[in-house]
């Protein structure tokens, strides 16, 4: 995705009208420390609803060590130079999934991207593309859960075991068929990369139908029914184009492009088989 | 201000509150829970849990063994009948995340595995590859979804428990997206908050986990116990303190020095790499000080050697252990040392609470990371961690529904009078503030005193000069002013709660250490090296006073290992 866009404000949330004062001017940055002489220039993409309803772009220049991902820019500028930046993190150790944005146009987790690989200053940080931007770096995710919510995302069975009668089998092999999947962190980078989602942001996109696929491939699940049902709409899988860049830009390799392909030859089957087949033996 | 009403609010959304939130939902269809989590639930600390949970999975186990291991490893200090409980019920969750659809790793006959673990002393902890907290919690979130009487306030910080007449009334709680505070009045509140490890500078904890619900809890007048017991994992990356799985010493991997020795064999010759955590992390210790580590850009380290295990084994068993490695320290361990040195892990101390969940005051309950129950007595064996929010978490959120179930409508409560007070603290006081310290310099140098003197070893020395950095921090803190004044999605304003709430902690985990004249699991005092039981085979309280923490004792249940010699 080179050249995103510049971050679109949220237009869901109206920002509420300033409270106060506006915030000094940013302290000068403080200098590199000792042993340290090299800096980089970070040119972050910016977005203050409630102070002006364009976004805007700000340079900070910081000491650089190679050893510095993108998310420890972010807290050097946030802790010594300007504290009002908002983005999030926590784990810092690519799994959780908060830190995502655009980096370079490319979304990353900016936990997981070293500085010295990007060989470049400024290097230049927006949200995540395709995304309403709610205030700086920081996204709204609500449309992304609710697709998560929508694909029926747990096992559903006609019976349930007591769990005094232990666990449901499942051999390594049947595992392995929906593991890639599994590995989905939700964050949402795939979207950030979706062309298709660009243009329609109903579209359950490359997450959601992964989710979907896993519980599809899941041996212990009989919800195959509702669940095909619910990913076969008309903002469903049949809308992806098969692009692929969601599988490009994956932090863990989950091939969410692959799982909407092996949906859709699902759907289709389901789809067949309730043409060909008489009501009683489907 | 609007003013939402719940049976239960559910205070976090990791593995303890999520469980705690689907054994309420279950226990009945009547009862309405909210869980409001400062974070997206799938963003909790859970997530990062690497290795495993424990339980006893096989005929060739005992509760007996997991109750003798576990109190063992508390170097006595767990209440026993609690651990008896808790391995009894271990198993059953496991099977019952199995049935929610958890990856468990499989046998070849279609069972959940089962891996070896520090201190354990048969293989009873099952694991997801090694990315168990990850696969627990996306599981247990799925799972919550199916329950329609589970409604989420995801992004809320909750400020402050509201208590009327000693009684649960409800949280205040600042919505990020819109920058309001908001009253949500409950019968019952559940903290399932999570640990406390940003209090330290070297940590394998994520940023959130700056233990608000314990500072909450303290803060509405109820007690925390043992906090003087912090885990020190030995196996983190330098630099970062990105945690390398204890796992990967369960699948066969070695501890080494800079002479390639298991110097392991010094210090616990019949565990070796499998000894209980508190004591390898002081074996490291004492080799790096002895000038066996070797020397990095962040200091001293050991070696952990997974080289003869193979790639086979590393990719198929230990894949995030790679993962970590390649991305954060550069190296790969199929060919390559991984740098690793002790790093703050996990808290065994927290809110107080009994077998049931209950914190004694009426309505307010604990669970998880952020309670002390307790199993984990000084020091917690690797895996019972995650078993242990799935116990406690599924019977707090059964108390709290019964509980829940036998009070009267939440109407009258007084929560919006009560919240208003907490807006006018928090928008009027905190956010108006002008000062000319910084948030950052202050949490930083109160990790720095934590790590340096309230550490792997500690003295009286050390621990009195901690307590008067951390009271001249606590000063500072007052002048400590925020720049960004626009209330919505605050993230500075967010910090400076969570900053206030650390500051808290500290002073109570601090005098807690200076109390306790003794060295007990992970407790090393080198002025009282030695285990004392006539004096302080007994749990500490820590209640909040107008002058700092007031301490008390509670004995130590015992049922049947009497305390002995600790040794491996
Ligand atoms: C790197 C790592 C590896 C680990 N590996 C293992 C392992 O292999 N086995 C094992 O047994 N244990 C392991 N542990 C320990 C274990 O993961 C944790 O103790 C456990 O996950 C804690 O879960 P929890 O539900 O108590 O809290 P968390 O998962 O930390 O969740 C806390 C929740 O509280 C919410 N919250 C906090 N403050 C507020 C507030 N003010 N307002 C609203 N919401 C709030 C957060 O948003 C979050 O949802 C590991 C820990 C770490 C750090
Ligand atoms: S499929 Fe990959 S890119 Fe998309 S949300 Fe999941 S982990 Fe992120
Ligand atoms: S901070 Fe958790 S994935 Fe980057």
């Amino acid at each position: 995705m080179a050249g995103a866009p510049a971050p679109k404000p949220a237009s869901a949330t109206p920002p509420p009208p300033p409270r106060s004062v506006p915030p000094p001017p940013p302290k000068p940055a403080v200098p590199a420390p000792k042993g340290s002489s090299k800096t980089i220039k970070l040119r972050i993409g910016r977005y203050r609803p409630e102070r002006s309803a364009e976004p805007f772009y700000q340079e900070f220049t910081i000491p650089y060590r190679d050893d510095m991902v993108v998310l420890d820019a972010l807290n050097y500028i946030k802790d010594r130079i300007d504290p009002t930046l908002a983005y999030r993190w926590s784990c810092r150790m690519g799994i959780c999934g908060s830190c995502g944005a655009d980096v370079e146009g490319s979304p990353k987790l900016t936990c997981a991207l070293y500085l010295k690989d990007l060989r470049k200053s400024p290097v230049t940080i927006e949200p995540l593309a395709n995304f309403a931007v709610l205030k700086d770096l920081i996204v709204d995710i609500e449309p992304f859960m609710e697709k998560l919510e929508s694909v029926n995302p747990y096992i559903v069975r006609g019976d349930e075991k007591p769990i005094e009668r232990g666990e449901y089998r499942q051999t390594p092999e049947e595992l392995e068929l929906y593991r890639q999947q599994s590995l989905c962190i939700n964050c949402m980078l795939c979207y950030a990369a979706c062309p298709v989602y660009g243009h329609d942001e109903k579209f359950l996109g490359p997450a959601a139908s992964a989710l979907a696929l896993r519980y599809e491939m899941d041996s212990r699940d009989q919800g195959s029914e509702e669940r095909l049902a619910a990913v076969a709409t008309s903002h469903g899988i049949w809308q992806c184009t098969f692009v692929g860049e969601c599988s490009v830009v994956c932090p863990k390799h989950v091939d969410p492009a692959g799982a909407i392909q092996q949906l859709k030859a699902r759907a289709a089957t389901r789809l067949m088989r309730s043409m060909l087949l008489p009501l009683s033996t489907r | 201000m609007e003013r939402l009403a719940y049976d239960i609010v559910i205070v976090g959304g990791g593995a303890a509150g999520l469980r705690g939130a689907i054994a309420a939902a279950e226990t009945s269809r009547a009862l309405r829970i909210a869980i409001v989590s400062k974070v997206y639930p799938m963003r909790s600390h859970t997530v990062s849990a690497e290795g495993g949970t424990a339980a006893v999975l096989r005929d060739y186990d005992s509760f007996d063994s997991h109750g003798f291991d576990t109190v063992k490893g508390s170097d006595f200090l767990a209440d026993q009948d609690v651990v008896e409980f808790f391995v009894r019920r271990a198993p059953g969750e496991v099977i019952q995340m199995e049935h929610w659809g958890c990856p468990w790793s499989r046998e070849p006959d279609g069972r959940v595995a089962v891996r070896a673990f520090g201190g354990m002393s048969v293989k009873r902890t099952a694991f997801a590859a090694d990315k168990v907290g990850f696969h627990m919690l996306h599981t247990l979130f799925q799972t919550s979804l199916k329950y329609e009487n589970i409604e989420r306030f995801d992004e809320w910080f909750v400020t402050q428990i509201l208590a009327e007449g000693g009684k649960v009334a409800g949280v205040a709680a600042l919505e990020l997206r819109s920058g309001t505070i908001h009253a949500i009045a409950a019968k019952a509140v559940i903290l399932s908050t999570g640990g406390a490890g940003r209090v330290y500078e070297f940590t394998t904890n994520g940023a959130i986990k700056t233990g608000d619900g314990m500072a909450l809890a303290y803060r509405a007048g109820a007690p925390l116990k043992d906090m003087e017991f912090l885990q020190f994992h030995p196996t983190c990356l330098p630099g970062t303190g990105i945690l390398i799985t204890e796992a990967a010493r369960g699948e066969g991997g070695y501890l080494v020095n800079n002479k390639g020795e298991r110097f392991l064999k010094k210090y616990v010759p019949e565990k070796m790499e499998l000894g209980p955590r508190d004591i390898l992390s002081r074996s490291i210790i004492q080799e790096i000080r002895e000038g066996r580590g070797f020397d990095g850009p962040y200091g001293h380290y050991v070696g952990l050697d997974l080289r003869h295990l193979g790639e086979e084994v590393i990719d198929r068993k230990l894949p995030m252990v790679r993962e970590l490695s390649e991305e954060y320290a550069g190296i790969d361990p199929v060919h390559e040392l991984i740098p690793v040195r002790p790093g703050q892990h996990y808290i065994m101390g927290g809110v107080h609470t009994d077998i049931t969940g209950s914190t004694g005051m009426a309505g307010l309950y604990a669970a998880g990371e952020a309670a002390c129950v307790s199993i984990n007595g000084a020091n917690r064996l690797g895996s019972n961690s995650l078993s242990e929010c799935l116990v406690f978490g599924a019977e707090a959120g059964r108390s709290a529904a019964a509980y829940a179930l036998t009070q009267g409508p939440v109407g009258s409560n007084p929560v919006t009078a009560l919240a208003k007070a907490e807006e006018t603290r928090i928008f009027d006081g905190l956010l108006k503030r002008e000062g000319g310290e910084s948030l950052a310099d202050v949490r930083r140098e109160m990790q720095r005193a934590m790590e340096e003197h309230v550490g792997i070893y500690r003295s009286a020395e050390a621990l009195e000069k901690a307590l008067s950095l951390l009271r001249e921090l606590r000063k500072r803190f007052d002048r400590v002013g925020v720049r960004d004044k626009d209330p919505f999605f605050n993230t500075e304003l967010t910090a400076t709660l969570e900053l206030d709430f650390m500051l808290d902690l500290a002073e109570v985990i601090a005098n807690a250490a200076l109390l306790r004249k003794e060295s007990r699991g992970a407790h090393s005092r080198t002025d009282y090296p030695k285990r004392d039981d006539a004096n302080f085979l007994a749990h500490s309280m820590a209640f909040r006073t107008a002058t700092g923490p007031r301490y008390e004792t509670k004995p130590v249940t015992i049922t049947k290992w009497p305390p002995a010699a600790r040794v491996y």
